[in-house]
């Protein structure tokens, strides 16, 4: 884990407040405080969130009241509406750890956007089951090839083409060659995919219906929408949880390699 | 610092210039992912007859028939600019009824007749239990 790109531990020149976020990034750039503070974090993010998550569904299924058109298959938001967010949110993060990663070089960049794909594209394949579940006896249909089911069909595929190019890169780059740049630059590029998923039932006539939560309130009554925030922050936890375990096996996988490397060096 | 700042203001531009690209493509596209025709826009492009499109709208309160043969329903679709009447023979989805969305795929036999070999319904934003549906039955707003 010696890396040149390691940042400057003395001086950050105290002028302004952009340095201070730098600063503070960079404060977790040492893997090993990085790891001192995940490993705790890791346990507790994956019970409290996998506690909420079993608190809302079993609200969501004994306790909430079915809707007056869809009757009881209503409740297949509770994990639907959640890995949405969640498929969404793991590109937002990949996206945010490529701009980390191009502009300061921060040496979790990478590794952490590797992290995230994987329960991204799981998050992403559970929003596209369940509503292909939900779709049959609502709408009458599995698939239909609509703007908003075909978006996020995109986003599920841009995850596999990340997860399959940032291997290849770190497999090619063991030796901190590329660092998980050109990774970083798709993150990016493929982040524009976010509001086409966000706007398609806006943009576009669409089978699915229109956006049930924004930033100015809910069309879901308050009986049926209260376990939705529990299953939410719930799977949102473990996701986190989820990313943390896999950015210590990246980072210990990272560390074992550098070591046979020597090993084989000096043998 | 100086490398920093100006891969900052490399990346903000690329970002800027991608954002910008997608935007104009994706009103470029507008009109071609649209999942269906509504009455009116079928009115104005002059869908021709025997062509598959897909037709989207209300099921006009009142309008739902069933014929004798107890497996064919006539109806009308409307988005309040033009109506469409519609026959479809077979199962429909439960959601399907009077006053809620639909989505036919099928074709024009006549102008202003449209005969549909699927039938899938479209249901609103809102969810709410039973008791409070009460006279809020009715989709109110089927998007554009």
């Amino acid at each position: 884990m010696r890396d040149a790109r390691r940042p400057h531990k003395a001086g950050f020149p105290a002028d302004a407040a952009p340095r201070k976020v730098v600063a503070t990034m960079h404060a977790f750039a040492n893997p090993a405080r990085f790891m001192s503070l995940a490993r705790p974090l890791t346990g507790w993010l994956g019970w409290v969130g996998a506690a909420l998550v079993v608190a809302g569904l079993a609200a969501g299924l004994a306790l909430t009241p079915p809707d007056y058109l869809q009757g009881e298959t209503v409740r297949i938001m509770y994990i639907h509406i959640p890995a949405a967010w969640l498929g969404m949110a793991g590109w937002g993060g990949i996206a945010a750890a490529s701009v980390s990663e191009l502009v300061w070089r921060h040496p979790l960049a990478a590794v952490a956007a590797r992290a995230t794909a994987v329960p991204g594209a799981v998050f992403a394949a559970i929003c596209l089951a369940s509503g292909s579940i939900w779709g049959r006896p609502t709408w009458g249909t599995w698939w239909e090839w609509d703007g908003r089911l075909t978006s996020m069909l995109v986003l599920f595929f841009l995850y596999i083409a990340y997860i399959a190019l940032a291997d290849a890169e770190a497999e090619r780059g063991a030796s901190g060659a590329s660092g998980g740049r050109i990774a970083a630059i798709f993150g990016l590029v493929g982040a524009i995919n976010l509001p086409i998923i966000h706007f398609s039932v806006l943009w576009w006539r669409t089978l699915h219906q229109g956006e049930s939560i924004g930033l100015t309130g809910s069309t879901i009554d308050g009986a049926i929408l209260w376990p939705l925030p529990l299953t939410t922050l719930g799977f949102t936890l473990l996701f986190v949880a989820i990313v943390l375990m896999r950015m210590r096996t990246l980072l210990a996988t990272a560390k074992l390699e550098a070591r046979l490397r020597r090993m084989g060096a000096a043998a | 610092m100086r490398a920093k700042n100006q891969r900052l203001v490399l990346t903000l531009t690329a970002l800027g210039a991608l954002v910008a690209a997608a935007l104009l493509a994706m009103s470029a596209l507008r009109n071609q992912a649209s999942f269906f025709y509504s009455p009116g826009d079928a009115l104005r492009d002059h869908v021709a007859s025997g062509q598959a499109i897909r037709l989207g709208g209300m099921v006009e309160k009142g309008s739902l028939r069933r014929e004798p043969d107890g497996v064919t329903i006539d109806f009308r679709v409307t988005d309040g600019i033009a109506a469409v009447a519609a026959t479809y023979k077979g199962i429909v989805p439960d959601l399907f009824r009077e006053g809620s969305g639909v989505v036919a795929e099928g074709r024009f036999v006549a102008p202003g007749r449209f005969v549909a070999d699927t039938i899938l319904a479209k249901h609103d934003e809102r969810y709410m239990p039973p008791q409070v549906a009460g006279s809020m039955h009715e989709t109110k707003s089927l998007k554009r």
